[in-house]
């Protein structure tokens, strides 16, 4: 090339461009190499996680997550912000590679990307560098401007980091335009000396440029070109060794955060890695108590958070002001791993992480007890960073030391000696079944040694034990005695699910209820489980092992309804709009969306309104089990957040399909005043309503005579009563 | 700091549905689930909270049968260093003084600065603490609600008085104090912790390793006797109001007013 000389000839200083850029590589290379070693320090001292498993299905996520930034849509302006630059960047991956190489060695072309190629190659580059550029004023003006909410930086958390924020994305602004200055330059240059014009994407970037500089005079664009070039070497290198220091980070991190990421989601993380149960007791201590007692995989999460706080947007706890911000956890521990393992200087370590303020602990009890495992975070985080197991493995640790709130000793301490949080007696377990008008019409048997059955209805402790929770096994009883299910129950012997045990972090106390349970169900030689209860639901599902298959009640009400085994009478009063509201642990956690709503859909003459937070966006209702023992800090109820939400939805029924929820929107209701004009129903209680029970019952159900079918006439008749007032017959007052 | 903690093993009042047997005598208690008597945990917290302050042991003993190791254990979960169990035949049937005579003995065996008990057992009197110090010739104070160790052998420490007022004062040790809940606040033991201290031996001290004579302690030693259980007969019932929101406010403000809490 004549003109202007090549970056890479350039002298200046004595030093050859060639020899300066090969110094700038090498430096920068090393700077960035060191840095990422420093950084991986404690990814080598954490917890084993066992990650290296199904590389396809790996594979699948980095193509669905990754590439394709499946989640980035969830906000609308920011997703297609950040799709542009990701696009971008990946388009100009290339581009970049080569710029650098050209400055050692002038005439080095991609293979593949020489002549026709290398061209369109080059149209394509120019508008995403064009693209990126806008995106970048767009995202400054935002955070300027428009300051979206979920980016600010409540002062509890510390100072804003908007000006970090401004500064990164400016440097990318400044390497796109020294990029496309460089092409500009070079391309103005070859027109003034008549030279085959190397084309340039017309409006994008470089093209502008080099219009502005047509006319510039040669020896300035020499310079320019210089200029352009060594100011984008130095951006490149500045940018690369900067990134691990804060939130962009992730543009190195996500790809392995996306592949090493949780494949089945659903299921806890165990206490240790590659540590049976059984092996349990020789672990000396139990959850995260220090930094390194993360996994890895928990400290690649932190590195790769990008701050862009849709976790927290979607949190519940956060909404109604709870000392708990997902990200904040993940960003105060990227902050404490940068502090304790600096890039500089030698590491320090072993301070506690929770409680103990004067010692540098960064979290605080209450925001680890916060958290109701909603979910809804995790199935935000376009990095698919994950919460649930943190929060699980922290509360593991405060167990472990015996740092517990007083308002949860004493729930943990009834269900070790009664198997119910309540401490109620268990012989009196089966009690909600002798209800006397209920008894009349619908025998539940307890299988024990003397009745079996082929399907177990595991009610569990709140549906046993609450006076209002009960109605809901009632309603259960009678749903599965209406399609003929030859069901029982576990009686004295069905112990809690330890769900919540499990996700307030006493493992061992889990351990022994799961395991009394597990027998008691193989005792009982049931084929089937059905619960009406998710949080039930999901520890029978997936953390018992070697159980029966197990349903919950929804989906078996579907399943009835689509074989025309249940047929409902028509909603009465008009007046009604209902609304579902998604249990966290039948929706987000088990993806039971539709079966509720179809079943409600079935209901001839219901009128049904979606909430703006609904499906997997569903908002928390306050939270099950345990968490209804604990008094949270907080400036509301998730509950009147959740009931505000439905009655500006136009409902004035809340329809939900747990019996936490029902406490929780119940309260919620009283709690909001709106008495009489709000109200909620479990999805089987509004089904037991609404059956038409004069219908036929399809033959499958005939196979299997069973008690109930002998009092149905009688049951009808009481039902067809209530039914009158479907909104109000199962309220009290 | 050698502390003493003696605790006892009580039905749980929160998890038992308590009833009079049929002869109305005791309650009943098949089906009753036990736990730690819960001003004793209180006062084990606080022994592990000396300890972790200034050193030293923190041993605790119960006297009962073999059933109370389960509460021992739990309080070494806790972190006791270790737990006795004083049992003996001899000992059945005693009444306060007898227990308080079997634990002086006890405590003559081991050299204690600090005794601790509850403020009294949910099924008694609280009345072994206060006797306890008596026969030892300790000081004693009761309603313990905070303690700080001073130097040169002394606590200070305050009591709980009438109105949730404090008194403090300095007790010279060794002396014998009765907790207060609410003192602090109990660290969790959990099935992991049980289980760690599950195979450590508990020694056992019985009438003759402890020197008594058995007919100091037990049945015919004891001076009080209990001859009735009863329940006593409902009084009149709460006042539910049946208003408007707006008149229950203004019920309830009067009622308030009238009973003087409003001033």
């Amino acid at each position: 090339m004549q003109g202007i000389q090549s970056a890479a000839q350039v002298t200046s200083w004595l030093v050859t461009g060639r020899e300066l850029f090969l110094i700038i590589h090498i430096l920068g290379i090393l700077c960035f190499a060191y840095i990422v070693a420093k950084r991986l320090v404690p990814l080598v001292r954490a917890q084993r996680d066992l990650r290296f498993d199904h590389p396809l299905a790996r594979l699948g996520r980095v193509l669905k997550f990754w590439l394709g930034q499946w989640k980035h849509p969830r906000y609308k302006t920011a997703g297609t912000i950040h799709i542009l630059i990701f696009a971008g960047f990946i388009l100009l991956a290339m581009r970049a590679f080569t710029v650098l190489i050209v400055g050692v060695s002038e005439n080095f072309v991609m293979p593949g990307l020489s002549g026709r190629a290398g061209e369109i190659y080059n149209t394509i580059t120019d508008y995403a560098a064009t693209i990126v550029f806008l995106c970048m004023v767009i995202a400054v003006i935002r955070r300027l401007v428009f300051r979206p909410a979920r980016y600010a930086v409540p002062a509890r958390f510390g100072k804003a980091h908007a000006a970090d924020a401004i500064f990164l994305l400016a440097l990318i602004a400044i390497l796109m335009v020294a990029d496309s200055l460089f092409a500009a330059a070079k391309a103005a240059a070859q027109s003034q000396q008549g030279q085959p014009l190397e084309v340039l994407a017309v409006f994008s970037l470089p093209w502008i440029l080099q219009s502005v500089l047509a006319s510039t005079a040669l020896p300035t664009l020499g310079r320019l070109y210089f200029g352009a070039y060594l100011l984008h070497e130095v951006t490149f290198y500045f940018l690369l060794c900067y990134r691990p220091f804060g939130i962009q980070f992730h543009v190195e991190t996500s790809l392995f955060n996306v592949y090493f990421a949780k494949l089945d989601r659903e299921i806890l993380k165990p206490v240790r890695w590659g540590v049976s149960d059984e092996h349990l007791d020789q672990v000396k201590s139990f959850g995260v108590k220090t930094f390194e007692d993360f996994t890895w995989k928990h400290m690649l999460d932190f590195y790769s958070c990008a701050d862009c706080g849709r976790c927290s947007d979607n949190c519940p706890a956060n909404a109604v002001g709870r000392p708990l911000s997902p990200r904040f956890i993940t960003i105060k521990a990227r902050d404490y791993a940068f502090q304790h393992y600096p890039v500089l200087g030698r590491s320090n370590n072993g301070t506690p992480l929770v409680g103990c303020k004067e010692s540098g602990s960064i979290y605080s009890e209450d925001e680890i007890w916060s958290c109701t495992t909603c979910g809804a975070c995790e199935e935000e985080c376009p990095l698919l960073v994950e919460y649930i197991d943190k929060i699980v493995d922290l509360r593991r640790g405060m167990i472990d030391d015996g740092n517990v709130p007083q308002s949860l000793q004493k729930p943990l301490k009834a269900l070790e000696s009664r198997g119910n949080p309540y401490g109620k007696m268990e012989k009196k377990k089966a009690d909600w079944t002798k209800a006397k008008d209920f008894q009349q019409t619908c025998n539940v048997k307890v299988v024990d040694g003397k009745n079996s059955a082929d399907t177990l209805y595991f009610v569990d402790s709140i549906t046993s034990f609450d006076d209002r929770m009960q109605s809901i096994g009632r309603a259960t009883a009678k749903i599965l005695t209406h399609v003929g299910e030859n069901f029982g129950i576990l009686g004295a012997s069905e112990k809690d699910s330890g769900h919540e045990v499990r996700r307030f972090g006493e493992e061992t106390l889990f351990m022994a209820l799961r395991d009394h349970n597990v027998d008691a169900i193989k005792a009982s030689g049931v084929k089937r489980i059905v619960t009406a209860d998710p949080h039930a639901y999901n520890a029978l599902k997936h953390d018992y092992k070697d159980v029966p298959p197990v349903e919950h009640i929804s989906q078996v009400i579907a399943k009835e309804v689509k074989a025309g085994n249940i047929k409902f009478n028509p909603v009465e009063n008009t007046d009604s709009i209902y609304a579902y509201h998604d249990p966290c642990y039948l929706g987000r956690h088990n993806q039971i969306y539709d079966d509720p709503r179809d079943v409600l859909d079935a209901i001839p003459g219901l009128k049904r309104v979606e909430m703006k937070r609904s499906r997997d966006r569903s908002f928390c209702c306050g939270g099950g089990g345990l968490m209804l023992f604990y008094e949270p800090k907080e400036d509301q109820r998730m509950g009147v957040k959740r009931v505000q939400m439905a009655a500006e939805a136009g409902a004035n029924v809340i329809v939900t399909a747990c019996p936490f929820c029902m406490v929780n929107i119940e309260d919620a209701i009283k709690v909001a005043g709106m008495e009489g004009k709000m109200t909620a129903i479990d999805l089987a209680e509004l089904v037991d309503q609404q059956i038409a029970r004069g219908v036929e019952v399809s033959n499958s159900s005939l196979n299997n005579p069973i008690s109930c079918h002998l009092e149905q006439s009688e049951g009808s008749a009481v039902l067809a009563n209530s039914s009158k007032t479907p909104d109000s017959s199962l309220r009290s007052e | 700091m050698e502390i003493l903690v003696c605790v006892r093993r009580v039905p749980d009042t929160s998890e038992n549905e308590i009833e009079l047997n049929s002869a109305g005598n005791d309650i009943e208690r098949d089906d009753l689930v036990y736990s730690i008597n819960e001003p004793d945990n209180y006062a084990v917290e606080e022994a592990l909270q000396i300890v972790a302050r200034v050193g030293g042991n923190v041993t605790v003993a119960t006297v009962g049968g073999e059933d109370d190791e389960e509460v021992l254990r739990r309080e070494m979960a806790m972190g006791a260093n270790h737990g006795v169990l004083i049992t003996d035949e001899a000992f059945n049937g005693s009444d306060g003084k007898g227990i308080a005579t079997i634990l002086k003995a006890f405590v003559q065996k081991g050299s204690y600065d600090l005794i601790l008990t509850g403020v009294q057992a949910e099924d008694g009197g609280a009345q072994v603490g206060g006797m306890l110090a008596a026969l030892l010739d300790y000081p004693f104070a009761s309603l313990v609600n905070s303690i700080e160790v001073l130097d040169g052998k002394k606590l200070k420490i305050s009591r709980e008085i009438e109105g949730g007022n404090k008194e403090i004062s300095e007790i010279d040790l060794p002396c014998v104090l009765s907790i207060q809940t609410g003192i602090n606040e109990p660290r969790y033991v959990g099935m992991k912790g049980i289980r760690q201290v599950a195979a450590i031996p508990i020694p056992t001290f019985g009438v003759s390793n402890l020197g008594l004579e058995p007919s100091a302690v037990g049945e015919a030693a004891a001076k009080v006797k209990r001859v009735d259980y009863f329940v006593p007969t409902l009084g009149k019932g709460a006042e539910i109001l049946h208003g408007s929101r707006e008149e229950n406010i203004d019920k309830v403000l009067e009622l308030v007013a009238a009973k003087g809490g409003l001033k």
